[in-house]
Protein backbone atom coordinates (compact mmCIF):
# COMPACT_ATOMS: atom_id res chain seq x y z
CA UNK A 1 0.00 0.00 0.00
CA UNK A 2 3.06 2.48 1.01
CA UNK A 3 4.44 1.41 -2.81
CA UNK A 4 0.91 2.52 -3.86
CA UNK A 5 0.87 5.99 -2.67
CA UNK A 6 4.63 7.05 -3.41
CA UNK A 7 3.98 5.26 -6.63
CA UNK A 8 0.95 8.02 -7.47
CA UNK A 9 2.56 10.14 -5.62
CA UNK A 10 5.71 11.29 -8.32
CA UNK A 11 3.08 10.49 -10.93
CA UNK A 12 2.74 15.16 -11.83
CA UNK A 13 6.79 15.46 -11.23
CA UNK A 14 7.50 12.74 -14.01
CA UNK A 15 4.66 14.09 -16.15
CA UNK A 16 6.38 17.24 -15.89
CA UNK A 17 9.73 16.23 -16.53
CA UNK A 18 9.14 13.82 -19.17
CA UNK A 19 6.29 15.54 -20.82
CA UNK A 20 8.35 17.74 -23.25
CA UNK A 21 10.75 15.04 -24.26
CA UNK A 22 7.99 12.76 -24.72
CA UNK A 23 6.37 15.38 -26.72
CA UNK A 24 8.82 16.33 -29.03
CA UNK A 25 10.49 12.44 -29.49
CA UNK A 26 6.89 11.44 -30.54
CA UNK A 27 6.03 14.65 -32.79
CA UNK A 28 9.56 14.15 -34.76
CA UNK A 29 10.65 11.16 -34.94
CA UNK A 30 8.10 8.11 -34.02
CA UNK A 31 5.02 10.40 -35.62
CA UNK A 32 7.17 10.56 -38.82
CA UNK A 33 8.26 7.21 -39.02
CA UNK A 34 4.56 5.80 -38.98
CA UNK A 35 3.24 8.77 -41.20
CA UNK A 36 5.67 8.01 -43.62
CA UNK A 37 4.99 3.97 -44.15
CA UNK A 38 1.38 5.30 -44.21
CA UNK A 39 2.05 7.82 -47.28
CA UNK A 40 4.99 5.57 -48.96
CA UNK A 41 1.41 3.97 -50.28
CA UNK A 42 0.02 6.90 -51.28
CA UNK A 43 0.49 9.64 -53.86
CA UNK A 44 0.44 13.33 -54.30
CA UNK A 45 0.20 16.71 -55.93
CA UNK A 46 3.18 18.28 -57.05
CA UNK A 47 2.58 20.49 -53.19
CA UNK A 48 2.53 17.25 -51.54
CA UNK A 49 -1.32 17.87 -50.94
CA UNK A 50 -4.37 16.31 -51.51
CA UNK A 51 -2.45 12.47 -51.06
CA UNK A 52 -4.94 9.64 -52.68
CA UNK A 53 -3.95 6.05 -51.77
CA UNK A 54 -3.00 4.27 -54.48
CA UNK A 55 -1.80 0.67 -52.23
CA UNK A 56 1.08 -1.25 -50.94
CA UNK A 57 2.02 -2.31 -54.46
CA UNK A 58 3.93 0.86 -54.60
CA UNK A 59 6.72 -0.36 -52.28
CA UNK A 60 6.59 -3.27 -54.72
CA UNK A 61 6.79 -0.79 -57.46
CA UNK A 62 9.73 1.27 -55.96
CA UNK A 63 11.64 -1.82 -55.32
CA UNK A 64 11.52 -3.06 -58.63
CA UNK A 65 12.34 0.47 -59.69
CA UNK A 66 15.67 0.81 -61.71
CA UNK A 67 16.13 4.18 -60.22
CA UNK A 68 16.10 2.74 -56.63
CA UNK A 69 17.90 -0.61 -57.34
CA UNK A 70 20.26 1.62 -59.36
CA UNK A 71 20.79 4.00 -56.25
CA UNK A 72 20.77 0.80 -53.48
CA UNK A 73 23.79 -0.18 -56.07
CA UNK A 74 25.65 3.26 -55.92
CA UNK A 75 25.09 3.32 -51.91
CA UNK A 76 26.57 -0.01 -51.10
CA UNK A 77 29.20 0.97 -53.73
CA UNK A 78 29.98 4.25 -51.61
CA UNK A 79 30.38 2.38 -48.50
CA UNK A 80 32.43 -0.31 -49.78
CA UNK A 81 34.78 2.65 -51.02
CA UNK A 82 35.03 4.61 -47.91
CA UNK A 83 34.50 2.11 -44.57
CA UNK A 84 37.07 -0.02 -45.66
CA UNK A 85 39.76 2.57 -47.00
CA UNK A 86 38.47 4.69 -44.13
CA UNK A 87 39.18 2.46 -41.46
CA UNK A 88 42.24 0.99 -42.49
CA UNK A 89 43.73 4.83 -42.69
CA UNK A 90 42.70 5.79 -39.35
CA UNK A 91 43.81 2.22 -37.80
CA UNK A 92 47.43 3.23 -39.99
CA UNK A 93 47.65 6.84 -38.76
CA UNK A 94 46.61 5.46 -34.75
CA UNK A 95 49.11 2.86 -34.97
CA UNK A 96 52.20 5.24 -36.46
CA UNK A 97 51.09 8.05 -33.95
CA UNK A 98 51.28 5.51 -31.32
CA UNK A 99 54.64 6.20 -29.51
CA UNK A 100 55.59 8.86 -26.90
CA UNK A 101 58.04 10.38 -28.96
CA UNK A 102 58.80 14.18 -29.12
CA UNK A 103 56.35 16.11 -31.02
CA UNK A 104 53.95 13.89 -31.15
CA UNK A 105 50.81 15.75 -29.49
CA UNK A 106 51.63 17.57 -32.93
CA UNK A 107 51.04 14.97 -35.14
CA UNK A 108 47.95 13.83 -33.35
CA UNK A 109 46.25 17.44 -33.92
CA UNK A 110 47.05 17.33 -37.73
CA UNK A 111 45.36 13.53 -38.12
CA UNK A 112 42.66 15.00 -35.80
CA UNK A 113 41.71 17.50 -37.68
CA UNK A 114 39.49 16.82 -40.49
CA UNK A 115 36.92 16.51 -37.21
CA UNK A 116 36.35 19.74 -37.28
CA UNK A 117 35.46 20.34 -40.85
CA UNK A 118 31.76 19.85 -41.44
CA UNK A 119 30.23 18.28 -44.57
CA UNK A 120 29.67 21.66 -46.29
CA UNK A 121 33.12 22.96 -45.22
CA UNK A 122 35.07 19.70 -46.24
CA UNK A 123 33.14 19.43 -49.54
CA UNK A 124 34.04 23.28 -50.98
CA UNK A 125 37.68 22.58 -50.13
CA UNK A 126 37.45 19.19 -52.24
CA UNK A 127 35.31 20.87 -54.71
CA UNK A 128 37.98 23.67 -55.16
CA UNK A 129 40.83 21.06 -55.80
CA UNK A 130 39.22 19.07 -58.37
CA UNK A 131 36.55 20.97 -59.96
CA UNK A 132 37.51 21.10 -63.88
CA UNK A 133 37.48 25.31 -64.29
CA UNK A 134 38.34 26.59 -61.31
CA UNK A 135 39.50 23.46 -59.56
CA UNK A 136 43.46 23.32 -58.28
CA UNK A 137 44.18 19.95 -60.00
CA UNK A 138 42.55 21.31 -63.48
CA UNK A 139 44.98 24.09 -62.88
CA UNK A 140 47.93 22.27 -62.86
CA UNK A 141 49.69 21.76 -66.33
CA UNK A 142 51.82 18.94 -65.63
CA UNK A 143 49.23 16.99 -63.89
CA UNK A 144 46.31 17.00 -66.54
CA UNK A 145 49.29 16.50 -68.94
CA UNK A 146 49.31 13.01 -67.23
CA UNK A 147 45.62 12.36 -66.66
CA UNK A 148 43.48 14.34 -69.04
CA UNK A 149 39.89 13.20 -67.01
CA UNK A 150 40.99 15.62 -64.50
CA UNK A 151 40.02 19.11 -67.36
CA UNK A 152 38.12 17.24 -69.75
CA UNK A 153 35.62 16.19 -68.25
CA UNK A 154 36.65 16.45 -65.11
CA UNK A 155 36.63 13.93 -62.20
CA UNK A 156 33.64 15.20 -60.67
CA UNK A 157 31.75 14.74 -64.12
CA UNK A 158 33.04 11.58 -65.73
CA UNK A 159 31.08 8.96 -64.97
CA UNK A 160 34.12 6.58 -63.90
CA UNK A 161 35.57 8.81 -61.47
CA UNK A 162 32.49 10.98 -59.94
CA UNK A 163 31.76 8.34 -57.49
CA UNK A 164 35.47 7.92 -56.10
CA UNK A 165 36.60 11.30 -56.05
CA UNK A 166 33.16 11.80 -53.59
CA UNK A 167 34.48 8.81 -51.77
CA UNK A 168 37.41 10.46 -51.37
CA UNK A 169 36.44 13.60 -50.10
CA UNK A 170 34.05 12.02 -47.70
CA UNK A 171 37.11 9.41 -46.51
CA UNK A 172 38.91 12.50 -45.68
CA UNK A 173 36.39 14.43 -43.84
CA UNK A 174 35.55 11.44 -41.71
CA UNK A 175 39.29 10.77 -41.35
CA UNK A 176 39.96 12.58 -37.62
CA UNK A 177 36.76 11.03 -36.20
CA UNK A 178 38.34 7.42 -36.86
CA UNK A 179 41.40 8.27 -36.05
CA UNK A 180 40.86 9.86 -32.53
CA UNK A 181 38.38 6.50 -31.87
CA UNK A 182 40.81 3.84 -32.44
CA UNK A 183 43.74 5.60 -30.86
CA UNK A 184 41.63 6.07 -27.85
CA UNK A 185 41.06 2.25 -28.38
CA UNK A 186 44.88 1.17 -28.99
CA UNK A 187 45.32 3.51 -25.14
CA UNK A 188 43.28 1.11 -23.89
CA UNK A 189 45.30 -1.93 -24.52
CA UNK A 190 47.51 -3.12 -21.33
CA UNK A 191 51.26 -2.25 -22.39
CA UNK A 192 51.79 -5.67 -20.38
CA UNK A 193 49.75 -7.38 -23.27
CA UNK A 194 52.79 -5.96 -25.88
CA UNK A 195 55.65 -6.72 -23.04
CA UNK A 196 54.82 -10.37 -22.46
CA UNK A 197 54.29 -10.69 -26.28
CA UNK A 198 57.56 -9.49 -26.78
CA UNK A 199 58.94 -11.74 -24.55
CA UNK A 200 57.45 -14.46 -26.11
CA UNK A 201 59.60 -12.99 -29.42
CA UNK A 202 56.74 -11.73 -31.53
CA UNK A 203 57.58 -9.35 -33.73
CA UNK A 204 55.73 -6.36 -35.02
CA UNK A 205 53.22 -7.53 -37.29
CA UNK A 206 52.89 -10.78 -35.33
CA UNK A 207 52.02 -8.52 -31.94
CA UNK A 208 50.21 -5.97 -34.16
CA UNK A 209 47.66 -9.03 -35.81
CA UNK A 210 47.69 -11.24 -32.73
CA UNK A 211 47.64 -8.56 -29.74
CA UNK A 212 46.82 -5.11 -30.81
CA UNK A 213 43.66 -6.08 -33.58
CA UNK A 214 42.11 -8.41 -31.34
CA UNK A 215 41.95 -6.31 -28.04
CA UNK A 216 40.94 -3.11 -30.14
CA UNK A 217 38.14 -4.84 -32.31
CA UNK A 218 35.23 -3.85 -29.94
CA UNK A 219 36.57 -0.33 -31.20
CA UNK A 220 37.01 -1.39 -34.90
CA UNK A 221 33.19 -2.62 -34.37
CA UNK A 222 32.11 0.39 -33.33
CA UNK A 223 33.73 2.66 -35.64
CA UNK A 224 32.61 0.03 -38.55
CA UNK A 225 28.90 0.66 -37.66
CA UNK A 226 29.44 3.76 -37.59
CA UNK A 227 31.10 4.55 -41.05
CA UNK A 228 28.42 2.37 -42.57
CA UNK A 229 25.61 3.88 -41.53
CA UNK A 230 27.29 7.38 -42.37
CA UNK A 231 28.42 6.35 -45.79
CA UNK A 232 24.21 5.13 -46.03
CA UNK A 233 23.35 8.22 -45.06
CA UNK A 234 25.66 10.42 -47.01
CA UNK A 235 24.09 13.72 -48.66
CA UNK A 236 26.10 16.93 -48.04
CA UNK A 237 28.91 15.42 -50.46
CA UNK A 238 26.98 15.00 -53.59
CA UNK A 239 24.74 17.79 -53.24
CA UNK A 240 27.34 20.20 -53.19
CA UNK A 241 30.01 18.02 -55.38
CA UNK A 242 28.10 16.13 -58.25
CA UNK A 243 24.22 17.17 -57.69
CA UNK A 244 24.06 13.07 -57.83
CA UNK A 245 25.53 13.38 -61.09
CA UNK A 246 26.76 13.20 -63.78
CA UNK A 247 23.98 12.61 -65.73
CA UNK A 248 22.32 10.39 -67.65
CA UNK A 249 24.16 7.70 -65.39
CA UNK A 250 23.80 9.21 -61.89
CA UNK A 251 26.87 8.01 -60.91
CA UNK A 252 26.40 9.43 -57.35
CA UNK A 253 22.65 9.18 -56.79
CA UNK A 254 22.98 7.30 -53.60
CA UNK A 255 19.21 5.96 -51.94
CA UNK A 256 19.48 9.32 -49.50
CA UNK A 257 20.22 11.92 -52.42
CA UNK A 258 17.34 10.18 -54.64
CA UNK A 259 15.06 11.07 -51.59
CA UNK A 260 15.92 14.76 -50.85
CA UNK A 261 18.42 15.55 -54.13
CA UNK A 262 17.45 19.04 -55.42
CA UNK A 263 17.72 17.21 -59.14
CA UNK A 264 16.47 14.01 -58.13
CA UNK A 265 13.79 12.32 -60.16
CA UNK A 266 11.08 12.02 -57.50
CA UNK A 267 12.01 15.29 -55.51
CA UNK A 268 8.58 16.48 -56.36
CA UNK A 269 6.65 13.53 -55.25
CA UNK A 270 5.74 12.69 -51.26
CA UNK A 271 4.97 9.55 -51.65
CA UNK A 272 7.58 8.16 -53.53
CA UNK A 273 10.16 9.93 -51.10
CA UNK A 274 8.39 8.30 -48.17
CA UNK A 275 8.30 4.93 -49.78
CA UNK A 276 12.16 5.47 -49.98
CA UNK A 277 12.99 6.50 -46.50
CA UNK A 278 11.11 3.93 -45.02
CA UNK A 279 12.87 1.88 -47.12
CA UNK A 280 16.01 3.19 -46.33
CA UNK A 281 15.10 2.95 -42.76
CA UNK A 282 14.51 -1.22 -43.20
CA UNK A 283 18.07 -1.51 -45.09
CA UNK A 284 19.71 0.18 -41.91
CA UNK A 285 18.36 -1.39 -39.47
CA UNK A 286 19.30 -5.07 -41.33
CA UNK A 287 22.95 -3.84 -41.99
CA UNK A 288 23.24 -2.47 -38.22
CA UNK A 289 21.81 -6.22 -37.28
CA UNK A 290 24.07 -7.96 -39.90
CA UNK A 291 26.94 -6.27 -38.66
CA UNK A 292 26.61 -6.77 -34.98
CA UNK A 293 25.44 -10.25 -35.21
CA UNK A 294 28.05 -11.44 -37.57
CA UNK A 295 31.33 -9.40 -36.84
CA UNK A 296 29.87 -9.70 -33.37
CA UNK A 297 31.13 -12.66 -32.88
CA UNK A 298 34.69 -12.20 -33.83
CA UNK A 299 35.08 -8.87 -31.01
CA UNK A 300 36.87 -9.80 -28.17
CA UNK A 301 35.42 -7.72 -25.38
CA UNK A 302 37.84 -8.88 -22.73
CA UNK A 303 36.72 -11.05 -19.91
CA UNK B 1 59.88 -1.24 -18.76
CA UNK B 2 61.95 0.37 -21.64
CA UNK B 3 60.45 -1.05 -24.49
CA UNK B 4 58.16 2.23 -25.33
CA UNK B 5 60.94 4.71 -25.19
CA UNK B 6 62.02 6.36 -27.93
CA UNK B 7 63.17 3.82 -30.66
CA UNK B 8 67.12 4.73 -31.21
CA UNK B 9 68.47 6.16 -34.68
CA UNK B 10 67.06 5.12 -37.87
CA UNK B 11 63.34 4.19 -36.75
CA UNK B 12 62.47 7.23 -35.23
CA UNK B 13 64.17 8.93 -38.12
CA UNK B 14 61.81 6.75 -40.40
CA UNK B 15 58.69 7.21 -38.33
CA UNK B 16 58.93 11.19 -38.20
CA UNK B 17 59.54 11.08 -42.38
CA UNK B 18 56.32 8.96 -42.63
CA UNK B 19 54.41 11.29 -40.08
CA UNK B 20 55.65 14.20 -41.60
CA UNK B 21 54.58 12.97 -45.41
CA UNK B 22 51.21 11.76 -44.18
CA UNK B 23 50.45 15.16 -42.39
CA UNK B 24 51.35 17.13 -45.72
CA UNK B 25 48.88 15.07 -47.19
CA UNK B 26 46.05 15.53 -44.93
CA UNK B 27 46.65 19.01 -44.94
CA UNK B 28 47.38 19.53 -48.32
CA UNK B 29 43.46 20.36 -48.91
CA UNK B 30 43.71 23.05 -46.05
CA UNK B 31 46.76 24.35 -47.40
CA UNK B 32 44.97 25.30 -50.94
CA UNK B 33 42.20 26.69 -49.35
CA UNK B 34 43.90 29.43 -47.20
CA UNK B 35 46.15 29.88 -50.21
CA UNK B 36 43.28 30.80 -52.41
CA UNK B 37 41.14 32.65 -49.59
CA UNK B 38 44.74 35.20 -49.58
CA UNK B 39 44.80 35.76 -52.91
CA UNK B 40 43.05 38.34 -55.26
CA UNK B 41 40.55 37.18 -57.72
CA UNK B 42 42.86 37.56 -60.46
CA UNK B 43 45.22 35.92 -59.26
CA UNK B 44 43.45 32.26 -57.71
CA UNK B 45 44.12 30.14 -60.85
CA UNK B 46 47.86 30.87 -61.89
CA UNK B 47 50.02 28.79 -59.75
CA UNK B 48 47.53 27.49 -57.34
CA UNK B 49 49.73 25.71 -55.00
CA UNK B 50 51.83 29.03 -54.31
CA UNK B 51 51.25 31.85 -52.90
CA UNK B 52 52.12 34.38 -54.65
CA UNK B 53 49.70 37.45 -54.24
CA UNK B 54 48.14 38.22 -50.80
CA UNK B 55 45.05 40.34 -49.58
CA UNK B 56 42.95 39.99 -47.10
CA UNK B 57 39.75 41.71 -49.05
CA UNK B 58 38.27 38.70 -49.95
CA UNK B 59 37.78 37.58 -45.89
CA UNK B 60 36.56 40.84 -45.63
CA UNK B 61 34.06 40.18 -48.72
CA UNK B 62 32.77 36.72 -47.36
CA UNK B 63 31.97 37.99 -44.13
CA UNK B 64 29.95 41.07 -45.83
CA UNK B 65 28.67 40.41 -49.09
CA UNK B 66 29.13 37.05 -48.84
CA UNK B 67 26.78 37.09 -45.63
CA UNK B 68 28.94 35.24 -43.51
CA UNK B 69 28.67 37.70 -40.66
CA UNK B 70 25.04 36.56 -40.87
CA UNK B 71 24.94 32.74 -41.26
CA UNK B 72 27.60 32.20 -38.23
CA UNK B 73 24.98 34.56 -36.22
CA UNK B 74 22.15 32.22 -37.22
CA UNK B 75 24.18 28.99 -36.50
CA UNK B 76 25.59 29.95 -33.10
CA UNK B 77 21.64 30.76 -32.31
CA UNK B 78 20.50 27.59 -33.58
CA UNK B 79 23.70 25.61 -31.84
CA UNK B 80 23.08 27.47 -28.42
CA UNK B 81 18.98 26.68 -28.24
CA UNK B 82 19.52 23.36 -29.59
CA UNK B 83 22.59 22.28 -26.98
CA UNK B 84 20.95 24.21 -23.90
CA UNK B 85 17.41 22.41 -24.30
CA UNK B 86 18.84 19.62 -25.16
CA UNK B 87 20.87 19.27 -21.76
CA UNK B 88 17.63 20.88 -19.87
CA UNK B 89 14.97 18.00 -21.15
CA UNK B 90 17.56 14.94 -20.93
CA UNK B 91 18.69 16.05 -17.15
CA UNK B 92 14.61 16.18 -16.52
CA UNK B 93 13.88 12.56 -18.04
CA UNK B 94 16.95 10.55 -16.88
CA UNK B 95 16.02 11.98 -13.73
CA UNK B 96 12.47 10.91 -13.70
CA UNK B 97 13.49 7.48 -15.42
CA UNK B 98 16.66 7.15 -12.56
CA UNK B 99 14.29 8.00 -9.30
CA UNK B 100 10.43 8.63 -9.67
CA UNK B 101 8.40 6.09 -9.64
CA UNK B 102 5.11 6.05 -11.98
CA UNK B 103 3.08 3.41 -13.71
CA UNK B 104 4.48 2.25 -17.00
CA UNK B 105 7.58 3.41 -16.76
CA UNK B 106 9.16 0.40 -18.60
CA UNK B 107 6.90 1.26 -21.63
CA UNK B 108 7.89 4.94 -21.98
CA UNK B 109 11.11 4.25 -21.52
CA UNK B 110 10.57 1.75 -24.21
CA UNK B 111 9.50 4.22 -26.56
CA UNK B 112 12.39 7.27 -25.94
CA UNK B 113 14.97 3.97 -26.59
CA UNK B 114 13.00 3.39 -29.71
CA UNK B 115 13.68 6.44 -31.36
CA UNK B 116 17.52 6.04 -31.23
CA UNK B 117 16.59 2.86 -34.12
CA UNK B 118 15.44 6.25 -36.63
CA UNK B 119 17.73 7.57 -38.52
CA UNK B 120 17.48 11.22 -39.20
CA UNK B 121 16.90 10.77 -43.05
CA UNK B 122 13.97 8.96 -42.94
CA UNK B 123 11.70 11.23 -40.55
CA UNK B 124 13.11 14.83 -42.62
CA UNK B 125 10.60 13.49 -45.58
CA UNK B 126 7.20 14.12 -43.08
CA UNK B 127 8.85 16.54 -40.75
CA UNK B 128 9.15 19.18 -43.80
CA UNK B 129 5.26 18.87 -44.09
CA UNK B 130 5.03 19.03 -40.04
CA UNK B 131 6.91 22.23 -40.15
CA UNK B 132 5.42 23.44 -43.02
CA UNK B 133 1.44 23.37 -41.65
CA UNK B 134 3.10 24.84 -37.99
CA UNK B 135 3.84 27.93 -40.51
CA UNK B 136 8.10 27.41 -39.50
CA UNK B 137 9.59 27.25 -42.73
CA UNK B 138 12.53 29.92 -42.48
CA UNK B 139 12.36 29.94 -38.97
CA UNK B 140 14.20 29.26 -35.49
CA UNK B 141 11.42 27.26 -34.66
CA UNK B 142 11.71 25.13 -37.67
CA UNK B 143 15.49 25.10 -37.42
CA UNK B 144 15.16 23.91 -33.19
CA UNK B 145 11.97 22.51 -32.07
CA UNK B 146 12.55 18.90 -33.69
CA UNK B 147 15.68 18.58 -32.37
CA UNK B 148 15.80 19.97 -28.39
CA UNK B 149 14.77 16.20 -27.05
CA UNK B 150 17.28 13.70 -27.26
CA UNK B 151 16.76 9.86 -26.48
CA UNK B 152 20.41 9.47 -26.84
CA UNK B 153 21.32 12.02 -23.80
CA UNK B 154 18.60 10.83 -21.71
CA UNK B 155 20.09 7.34 -22.08
CA UNK B 156 23.75 8.70 -21.20
CA UNK B 157 22.99 10.20 -18.12
CA UNK B 158 20.43 7.90 -16.77
CA UNK B 159 23.49 5.86 -16.95
CA UNK B 160 25.70 7.58 -14.86
CA UNK B 161 22.54 8.06 -12.56
CA UNK B 162 21.65 4.39 -11.58
CA UNK B 163 25.28 4.35 -10.26
CA UNK B 164 23.68 6.30 -7.65
CA UNK B 165 22.72 3.81 -4.66
CA UNK B 166 19.10 3.69 -4.06
CA UNK B 167 19.92 4.25 -0.12
CA UNK B 168 21.97 7.40 -0.87
CA UNK B 169 18.13 8.43 -1.97
CA UNK B 170 16.05 7.51 0.68
CA UNK B 171 18.69 8.76 3.19
CA UNK B 172 18.37 12.09 1.22
CA UNK B 173 14.70 12.28 1.81
CA UNK B 174 14.59 11.15 5.16
CA UNK B 175 16.54 14.21 5.64
CA UNK B 176 14.54 16.56 4.38
CA UNK B 177 15.62 17.34 0.60
CA UNK B 178 13.04 17.08 -2.00
CA UNK B 179 13.49 15.86 -5.33
CA UNK B 180 14.74 18.82 -6.65
CA UNK B 181 17.67 19.69 -3.67
CA UNK B 182 18.71 16.10 -4.70
CA UNK B 183 18.92 16.68 -8.36
CA UNK B 184 20.96 19.96 -7.25
CA UNK B 185 23.08 18.48 -4.60
CA UNK B 186 23.92 14.92 -5.69
CA UNK B 187 23.11 14.05 -9.00
CA UNK B 188 23.52 16.97 -11.73
CA UNK B 189 27.56 17.13 -9.66
CA UNK B 190 27.66 13.44 -10.58
CA UNK B 191 27.03 13.98 -13.90
CA UNK B 192 28.98 17.49 -14.78
CA UNK B 193 31.81 15.60 -17.03
CA UNK B 194 29.11 13.53 -18.82
CA UNK B 195 27.01 16.73 -19.56
CA UNK B 196 30.10 18.48 -20.82
CA UNK B 197 30.70 15.68 -22.98
CA UNK B 198 27.10 15.70 -24.30
CA UNK B 199 26.70 19.13 -24.58
CA UNK B 200 30.05 19.50 -26.93
CA UNK B 201 28.38 16.55 -29.10
CA UNK B 202 24.87 18.45 -29.31
CA UNK B 203 26.77 21.43 -30.14
CA UNK B 204 28.94 20.10 -32.93
CA UNK B 205 26.16 18.12 -34.37
CA UNK B 206 23.73 20.94 -34.65
CA UNK B 207 25.83 23.27 -35.95
CA UNK B 208 27.25 20.88 -38.62
CA UNK B 209 23.13 19.98 -39.81
CA UNK B 210 23.19 20.52 -43.67
CA UNK B 211 19.88 18.55 -44.95
CA UNK B 212 17.58 19.91 -42.60
CA UNK B 213 18.45 23.33 -42.89
CA UNK B 214 18.76 22.82 -46.72
CA UNK B 215 15.34 21.29 -46.92
CA UNK B 216 13.47 24.04 -44.74
CA UNK B 217 15.18 27.52 -45.30
CA UNK B 218 14.22 29.33 -48.94
CA UNK B 219 14.85 33.11 -47.83
CA UNK B 220 18.73 34.00 -47.34
CA UNK B 221 18.10 35.74 -43.93
CA UNK B 222 17.62 32.18 -42.44
CA UNK B 223 20.41 30.26 -43.93
CA UNK B 224 23.00 28.83 -41.51
CA UNK B 225 26.19 28.28 -42.45
CA UNK B 226 25.97 25.09 -43.93
CA UNK B 227 23.29 26.42 -46.33
CA UNK B 228 24.65 29.67 -46.43
CA UNK B 229 27.91 27.99 -47.96
CA UNK B 230 25.89 26.46 -50.41
CA UNK B 231 24.11 29.27 -51.24
CA UNK B 232 27.51 30.75 -51.65
CA UNK B 233 29.12 28.35 -54.05
CA UNK B 234 25.83 28.15 -56.65
CA UNK B 235 25.99 31.82 -57.08
CA UNK B 236 29.43 33.09 -57.01
CA UNK B 237 30.89 29.64 -58.79
CA UNK B 238 33.36 31.92 -60.81
CA UNK B 239 34.70 33.39 -57.58
CA UNK B 240 36.84 30.55 -56.04
CA UNK B 241 39.10 32.82 -53.78
CA UNK B 242 34.96 34.02 -52.50
CA UNK B 243 33.93 30.38 -51.23
CA UNK B 244 37.52 29.37 -49.88
CA UNK B 245 37.21 32.31 -47.78
CA UNK B 246 33.75 31.70 -46.74
CA UNK B 247 34.57 27.99 -46.05
CA UNK B 248 37.70 29.10 -43.83
CA UNK B 249 35.04 31.39 -41.50
CA UNK B 250 32.99 28.56 -41.47
CA UNK B 251 35.40 26.25 -40.21
CA UNK B 252 37.05 28.43 -37.58
CA UNK B 253 34.58 28.62 -34.87
CA UNK B 254 34.44 25.14 -34.80
CA UNK B 255 38.47 24.80 -35.17
CA UNK B 256 38.22 26.89 -31.56
CA UNK B 257 35.43 25.38 -29.82
CA UNK B 258 37.45 21.61 -30.27
CA UNK B 259 40.81 23.00 -29.07
CA UNK B 260 38.86 24.57 -25.96
CA UNK B 261 36.82 21.26 -24.99
CA UNK B 262 39.55 18.36 -26.54
CA UNK B 263 39.00 16.10 -23.34
CA UNK B 264 35.39 16.17 -23.86
CA UNK B 265 35.70 15.79 -27.29
CA UNK B 266 37.30 12.20 -26.81
CA UNK B 267 35.34 11.38 -24.08
CA UNK B 268 32.41 12.08 -26.06
CA UNK B 269 33.27 10.11 -28.64
CA UNK B 270 34.42 7.31 -27.11
CA UNK B 271 31.51 6.90 -25.39
CA UNK B 272 29.72 3.81 -27.13
CA UNK B 273 33.53 2.54 -28.39
CA UNK B 274 35.57 1.23 -25.49
CA UNK B 275 34.66 -1.00 -23.03
CA UNK B 276 34.26 0.26 -19.68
Amino acid sequence: MAIKTSRLRDIPLAFAMLGPSLLVLLTFVLYPLGKAVWLGQQTCDVQGKNCKSVGWGQYTTVIKSDQFQHALWVTVKFALITVPIGLALGVGLAVLADKQLRGMRFFRTIFSSTIATSVAVASLMWLFLLQPSIGVLANLGWLHDIFPVIKEPGLLKDSGTALWSVGISSIWANLGFTFILVTAGLQSVPKEMHESAYVDGAGGWMRFTNVTLPLISPTLLFTTVVLTSRAFQAYGEMDLLTNGGPIPQDSTTTVTYLIYGSSSIIKNNDGLQAAVAVLLFVILLALSALQFRGFGKRVHYGS
Amino acid sequence: MALDTAPKGWRSVARYSMLTIVALFILFPVYTTVIAALKPGNRVLDNPLLPNAFTLDVLKDAWTQGRLGRYLMNTTVVALIITSVQLVTSIASAYAFSFLKFPLKRLVFGIFLSTMLVPLEVTLVINRRTIDSLGWLNSFQGLTVPFVATAFGTFLLRQVFMQIPPDLREAAQMDGLGHWGFMKEVAIPLVRPTLGALGLFSFLSSWNQYLWPSLITTEDDMNTVQTGLRHLASSDLDKPNLIMAGTIIAAVPILIVLVVFQKQLVRGLTAGAVKG
